[in-house]
């Protein structure tokens, strides 16, 4: 295999590629609570994220919809799999670390619903694609924060 | 066109352009995003790095040897343009940051004091936010309407809409000579003939014009015309405002400082003449000298040459990339200069744009700061490929073998 080949096999990742060709919770949910839409103004892409939280502060359910490049997409998936059933103090702290981990912290250790997460990993070799990985965990932020305006990656 | 076309190779040109030879990733460059920034030749590099090391000095004020070496550079570089665009007179030349600092200055300057609630800027759906949103900003200072003529699927202005569209209610008109995401060339002809019936002024947003045409500016009979030093292998923070003497004459400056006046005091003010009343401030001395040496480049080669190789060599790119299996040309107009936007199966762009990346292949993805024109067709962002004369055949054949790579990887 050739360096190229491998290189780009660290960065689309099976999961990864999994996750963006059948994004899981992709669509609308009805009756959210919480909803925030994601924004990478370089590229345009745009996300909405929903999350139903319950009335003792658990995400029962969440979702996301909209378009996005195979990165911002499976990391979209791959949240909403791993923030449904958490309180909403726990996904705020799932924000953080994740940031931090993709920033190339190593130290950032990922929570056992966080595992899948690694494989975004291969996405620090690439400046300019370490937004389309967060752009979801920026939205999930603001949903939970009730901001009014879009979160951005800028 | 009666130029004989140079027979040389496009090896021969891609030699003078030290970044082109490098590896990326391990492998040789493909550079394949001039619309985005075009590379600059070392006779560019040369002239800036001559120029800081033996003549640097302010502009315009100082009577000593330097100030005077610069002076002759900077206004040397001013005729270059002049002859370069084939402007009537120098003081129609003015000298700024780039197109958008042009177009700004024409919303601004122009516009912004004579335009009154009712009146209409038209434009085309095919611009760049840099031909957009200067007249959006100047609309809502005054009350005028922007209007948007429509495109067809192939990305070709529907020039009989847009005819139609120019009544007396336009105040001016704004239109690409060549689409940055589409490399859709306008007719432009046509509708400068039509404005001028109107006694409409014209502004051509040159920025993707001027690197890959033969312009003339007197032949074109726009009013006012607008490009950036970077695209056309000059420095980045250089461009012009080319604007009839008549038009420019009548405008009020629209910064003030130092070099635009004649005569300063607290009462009253002089502006200083044209060009000079639009060039407030030390000017990017270093970087006009460059965009001369790139003039001085391309005018050695000839226009008239770059246009016909890289006509072939588009059209070379279209057929090739049309056989992979998957591909979506988006932007398919008769006339097209250097860009070709494209979409493989359901890649997204920007996963195309990293894998290209890493095979050495450079090439633009996403919006091409032209949202609008991305909304048109239902698109969020295309990749977009944009050739210079440095550019050959084994390039293109480099982006379609990385194409296949790609559908590899996303199989
Ligand atoms: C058609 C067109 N107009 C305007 C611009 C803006 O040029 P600059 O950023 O150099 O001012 C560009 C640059 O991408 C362009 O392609």
């Amino acid at each position: 295999m050739t360096a190229t080949a491998r290189d780009m096999q660290d960065l689309y990742r099976e999961l990864v590629l999994d996750h963006s060709r059948n994004p899981r919770h992709f669509g609308r949910l009805e009756d959210a609570t919480h909803t925030a839409d994601g924004i990478n103004p370089l590229c345009g892409d745009k996300l909405r994220l929903y999350l139903r939280v319950d009335d003792a502060g658990n995400i029962e359910s969440s979702s996301f919809e909209g378009s996005g490049c195979a990165i911002s997409v499976a990391s979209a998936s791959l949240l909403t799999d791993a923030v449904t059933g958490l309180p909403v103090e726990q996904a705020r702290r799932c924000c953080a670390t994740v940031a931090e981990r993709l920033a190339g912290d190593e130290s950032a250790e990922l929570a056992s619903n966080l595992e899948k997460l690694r494989a975004l990993d291969g996405v620090r070799q690439y400046p300019s694609r370490i937004k389309c990985a967060t752009l979801a965990w920026h939205a999930l932020r603001s949903a939970l924060n009730h901001d009014a305006v879009p979160a951005t990656t800028e | 066109m009666g130029a004989p076309v140079r027979t040389i190779a496009a090896a021969d040109w891609r030699a003078d352009f030290p970044a082109l030879n490098q590896s990326v990733h391990g492998q040789p460059l493909v550079y394949l995003d001039s619309a985005a920034s075009a590379q600059q030749p070392g006779a560019v590099i040369d002239a800036v790095a001559r120029y800081q090391r033996e003549d640097h000095a302010n502009v315009h004020r100082g009577v000593h040897t330097l100030s005077q070496r610069a002076t002759e550079a900077y206004e040397g570089a001013r005729d270059k343009v002049r002859e370069f665009i084939n402007a009537g007179s120098r003081t129609e030349v003015v000298l700024t940051s780039g197109t958008t600092e042009a177009i700004n200055l024409v919303a601004q300057s122009f516009c912004r004091p004579r335009l009154a609630p009712g009146d209409k800027i038209l434009i085309t759906h095919l611009e760049h936010h840099a031909n957009i949103v200067p007249w959006q900003l100047v609309c809502e200072q005054t009350g005028a309407e922007l209007v948007v003529a429509p495109i067809n699927d192939k990305g070709e202005v529907e020039l009989d809409r847009m005819l139609e569209l120019i009544d007396d209610k336009v105040f001016l008109i704004g239109i690409a000579h060549v689409a940055n995401a589409l490399g859709t060339v306008c007719p432009l002809d046509e509708v400068i003939e039509q404005a001028r019936q109107r006694g409409i002024p014209v502004l051509v947003d040159g920025a993707q014009g001027v690197p890959h045409l033969d312009v003339d500016v007197q032949a074109l009979g726009c009013d006012f015309y607008a490009f950036s030093g970077h695209k056309m292998f000059g420095p980045t923070g250089t461009g012009v405002l080319y604007g009839r003497e008549e038009l420019l004459e009548s405008m009020p400056p629209w910064q003030g400082g130092g070099d635009m006046i004649l005569e300063v005091s607290f009462e009253k003010t002089i502006y200083n003449e044209l060009p000079y009343k639009f060039e407030a401030g030390t000017p990017n001395i270093s970087g006009v000298v460059g965009l001369g040496a790139a003039i001085d480049y391309l005018q050695a080669i000839g226009m008239a040459n770059i246009a016909s190789y890289e006509q072939e060599l588009h059209d070379y790119m279209v057929a090739e990339l049309q056989k992979v299996e998957g591909i979506r040309l988006i932007g398919e107009a008769r006339h097209k200069a250097s860009a070709q936007s494209f979409l493989l199966d359901d890649i997204h762009s920007h996963d195309l744009g990293t894998i290209l990346d890493h095979q050495g292949v450079a090439i633009r993805t996403g919006h091409h700061c032209a949202m609008p024109l991305m909304q048109r067709f239902g698109l969020s962002g295309t990749a977009r490929a944009s050739l210079a004369f440095y550019n050959n055949r084994d390039d293109v054949d480099r982006l379609v073998a990385a194409l296949g790579k790609a559908k590899e990887i996303f199989a």
